[in-house]
This record gives C-alpha cells, sequence and structure tokens, in this order.
C-alpha cells in the first residue's frame, strides 16, 4: 500500500503527472467516442429517411 | 501519369517550393527576434540591448552560486565556456536550478555589467538516465566539458 | 502508371473505392484496437512504473511518454494530411479528401496534448507555463494549422470544393514541419534538444527509451483507430445517396 501511494505521489510531480495523463487520455477517448455518437446517429437519420421515401 | 495530372503534380511542387523559399526568407529576416535569449559571449562582447530588458542564457559555473546576505539574494556566473557574466537574482528558483545546468534569466545589465535578473528560468538538457548509472553520468560530464 | 505493378495500380483502385475503403475498415476495427490496447498497457505501465527515475527531474520526466509521442504524431498527421492533399489534388482520388479531413482534428487533439502536457511538465522543471521559444511558438501555429482545415472545410458548403482548399492549406503548411522540427537547432530555444533523433546514440537510458517508442507505436495504431471511425462518418454523410448505403441501410432494418 505504502507503494502505491509512493506511486500516486510521482516524488511529489504528482499533480503534474496525473494531470497531463488525465487531460491526454479524456481528450483521445473523445476522439473515437464522437465519430461513433456521430456515425449512429446519422445511419439513424438516413433509415428514417428511407422509409419515408418508401 | 497523364498530362494533366503531370501538370498538377508540378503545379503543387512549385506551390509548395515557393511557400518554402518565402518562409525561408522570412525566417532569415526575422532571425534575430526567434532568438529566446543571448549567450554570455554576445553579452560579454556588448552586443546585447543596453536599456532595455532582455534574456541571458548560460551554464552555472560549478562553485559560483554565493548567497551574500544570508537572504533570498543570489548571486550565480554564466558561462557559454567563452565569456562569463555575474547574474543576481532575487527570488525563488526552479527545482532544475543547480550547477552545471542550463539556465535562462530575463532581466538588464547594470552600469558594472552585472545582470540583475527578475526571472529565472532553468532550461533541461536531453540527456534522460536513471542516477545509478554513474558511468554515464561522468561521461555526460566529460561530454559536456569538452563542449 | 505502367511504371507500377499491375496488382498495387489494381489494389489502389479498390481501396480508392468507398464501399470497400468502409467494409475494409470495419474489418481492421477489431485488430487494430487489440493491438493498440495491448501496447498502451504495456507502454504505460513500463513508463510509469518500470522505468527508474531520472537522475535530474526525478519523476516529472514521466510526462515525456506522453508528451513526445504526441508531439511526432502532430507532426506526422499533418505530413500524412499534405501527402493526402497532393493525391488528392493530383489524382482526384474521394478517399485521400476523406483520410485528410478525417484526420485534422486527431492531429489537433495530438497537438493539443503536446502543448498542455509539455505546459504542465515546464512549470516544475523550467519555472514557467509557457514561453514564447521558437519551438513552442511553431507548435502553437501547428494548432492554428489544424483548426484552419476543420474550419475552412466547415466554412465552404460545396464539399468538392472544400476538399480542394484544405488540401491546399495542408499542402502550404508542410513548412511549418522542418521549423517545428529544426526550431531547436536553428536557435537559441528554451526547450531541450532532440534525444531520440539525434546523430549516433539517443542519449536517454534504454529502459526509458523502449516504453517511448512503444508509446510512439501504440499512438500510431490510435491514429488508424480514430482516423477510420471519423472516415466512416465522412464516408456515409458523402455517399448516402448511393446504391451501396442504401443496401446497407436495409440490412440493418
Amino acid at each position: 500500500m505504502n507503494s502505491f501511494a509512493e506511486f500516486l505521489a510521482m516524488g511529489g510531480y504528482g499533480f503534474y503527472v496525473w494531470t497531463s495523463y488525465g487531460i491526454g487520455f479524456v481528450v483521445l477517448l473523445l476522439n473515437i467516442l464522437i465519430p461513433i455518437y456521430q456515425r449512429k446517429q446519422l445511419l439513424r437519420e438516413l433509415a428514417l429517411k428511407q422509409k419515408r421515401a418508401k | 501519369m497523364t498530362p494533366v495530372r503531370r501538370q498538377r503534380l508540378i503545379l503543387i511542387l512549385l506551390m509548395v517550393a515557393g511557400v518554402g523559399a518565402a518562409a525561408t526568407f522570412a525566417l532569415k529576416a526575422f532571425n534575430e527576434n526567434l532568438m529566446y535569449f543571448f549567450s554570455t559571449t554576445e553579452v560579454a562582447e556588448g552586443k546585447a540591448p543596453k536599456d532595455t530588458k532582455f534574456r541571458l542564457g548560460g551554464m552555472v559555473v560549478k562553485g559560483s552560486i554565493e548567497r551574500p546576505n544570508r537572504g533570498i539574494m543570489v548571486r550565480f556566473v554564466l558561462t557559454d565556456f567563452h565569456k562569463q557574466v555575474t547574474v543576481k537574482y532575487s527570488g525563488i528558483l526552479p527545482d532544475l536550478f543547480r550547477e552545471g545546468q542550463g539556465v535562462v534569466t530575463n532581466g538588464r545589465l547594470n552600469s558594472s555589467g552585472v545582470f540583475i535578473a527578475e526571472e529565472v528560468l532553468a532550461k533541461h538538457d536531453e540527456n534522460y538516465m536513471p542516477p545509478e548509472v554513474t558511468e554515464s553520468l561522468k561521461q555526460a560530464e566529460k561530454l559536456k566539458s569538452n563542449k | 502508371m505502367s511504371i507500377i505493378p499491375a496488382p498495387i495500380v489494381r489494389f489502389y483502385h479498390k481501396t480508392a473505392s468507398p464501399p470497400y475503403f468502409y467494409n475494409l475498415s470495419n474489418k481492421l476495427m477489431p485488430w487494430l484496437s487489440c493491438i493498440f490496447l495491448m501496447l498502451l498497457g504495456y507502454g504505460l505501465y513500463s513508463g510509469l512504473y518500470l522505468a527508474p527515475t531520472d537522475y535530474q527531474q526525478g519523476d516529472s520526466y514521466r510526462i515525456i511518454y506522453l508528451h513526445v509521442p504526441a508531439a511526432w504524431m502532430s507532426l506526422f498527421i499533418y505530413v500524412l494530411m499534405a501527402v493526402a492533399g497532393a493525391i488528392s489534388l493530383i489524382w482526384r482520388m474521394k478517399i485521400a479528401d476523406v483520410v485528410l479531413i478525417s484526420s485534422a482534428p486527431i492531429g489537433a487533439s495530438f497537438t493539443f496534448i503536446a502543448l498542455v502536457t509539455g505546459s504542465l511538465w515546464g512549470k516544475p522543471m523550467w519555472g514557467a507555463w509557457w514561453v514564447w521559444d521558437a519551438r513552442l511558438t511553431s507548435e502553437l501555429i501547428l494548432l492554428f494549422l489544424y483548426l484552419g482545415v476543420i474550419s475552412l472545410y466547415g466554412a465552404i458548403e460545396d464539399k468538392r470544393t472544400a476538399s480542394k482548399a484544405v488540401a491546399i492549406l495542408a499542402l502550404v503548411g508542410v513548412v511549418n514541419i522542418p521549423i517545428i522540427h529544426y526550431s531547436v537547432q536553428w536557435w537559441n530555444t528554451l526547450h531541450q534538444g532532440p534525444t531520440v533523433s539525434k546523430m549516433g546514440k539517443p542519449s536517454i537510458h534504454i529502459d526509458m527509451l523502449i516504453p517511448l517508442l512503444v508509446m510512439a507505436v501504440a499512438f500510431k495504431f490510435y491514429y488508424a483507430i480514430a482516423m477510420l471511425q471519423a472516415a466512416k462518418v465522412e464516408i456515409l454523410r458523402r455517399e448516402q445517396n448511393t446504391q451501396w448505403v442504401k443496401k446497407l441501410l436495409e440490412q440493418k432494418q
């Protein structure tokens, strides 16, 4: 447990290190999730349009 | 490749070359302004501005750090291995400030040629190694003193 | 074209067709994701835990495993966009347009990460969040170039004209790439010189170098995943009135 606390502390630079990785993680995750959401939305819209046309 | 495509290719190459040439000239013209700091040799030879603030960069000479009044005021000598400049500074120093490390200071020269710094930034080098590797540490020291 | 062997030409034409590209990216996705997650897991574990502490910077240097690969990606993606732009302008290849515009947000994200993590590294080590030296300034210009590509594409209604405009912008902006790379050598900068790409041996301990390279490869796979996801949306949007998209929609119902 002690070593895990040390790991989190990063020799006193924990704030800088973990903020960096946190921001990086969020930004990279968004780049995957946004297009997936957009595609689902678009497919739904197009399917609706097709149904109406029929 | 069809002639039309070849023409487009040549056009694009010319465009990139043109912009590249323009950028080169622009950078040449602004060369001095893009320098983040002056070296100690430039300052010692009087190439730095006299009346305005500017930045001075160099390596902290070993054994030159003094705190004359035991206060917050620090005096140290910067070098680029040709000429040296003495710097005075009162304030908080960054974590990496130590002897043998590069620093960049912002301030102005006083009449006796001492640089009065208002800000000190540490410049870290491109070497990364664990502290146990004393051998490569020594090598790095050698590399530095050879420069 | 006659110099290039026939199978390559065939592959090129096949990949250039939107439905083929769409299906290919669907097929590749699980493989890419699997490799990416394994590389990322190992890269983070070895970078944050296994790698030794730095002799000067302590543990703060561990930001390097995000900062440097992100900065490399910001340059790599821009060059790739410029190449796609050239292909699009010369051969009028639709997929090149799609790749170009789908890459822009990812490139902007990596540039943003490089700048923010650099700032979070600069504060404890240099003593400043930001300085206007040549390296930091040119990387900031790169971010503006990416944002320029994104907004230019969004601003022009006709997507064929928009593709042409962003292809030209991507090509013109490519002059910034060597400036970023060599800025630390051409000018006095606060940012330090290159570590890995410098002539001869990289001046980083091998145990610290391996996680860095693993993360760099992981980010290449990440880019492929994110770019293909965005490309699929762009293809569907452009091809929504074609037969293959209509068939795809019927299959889904």
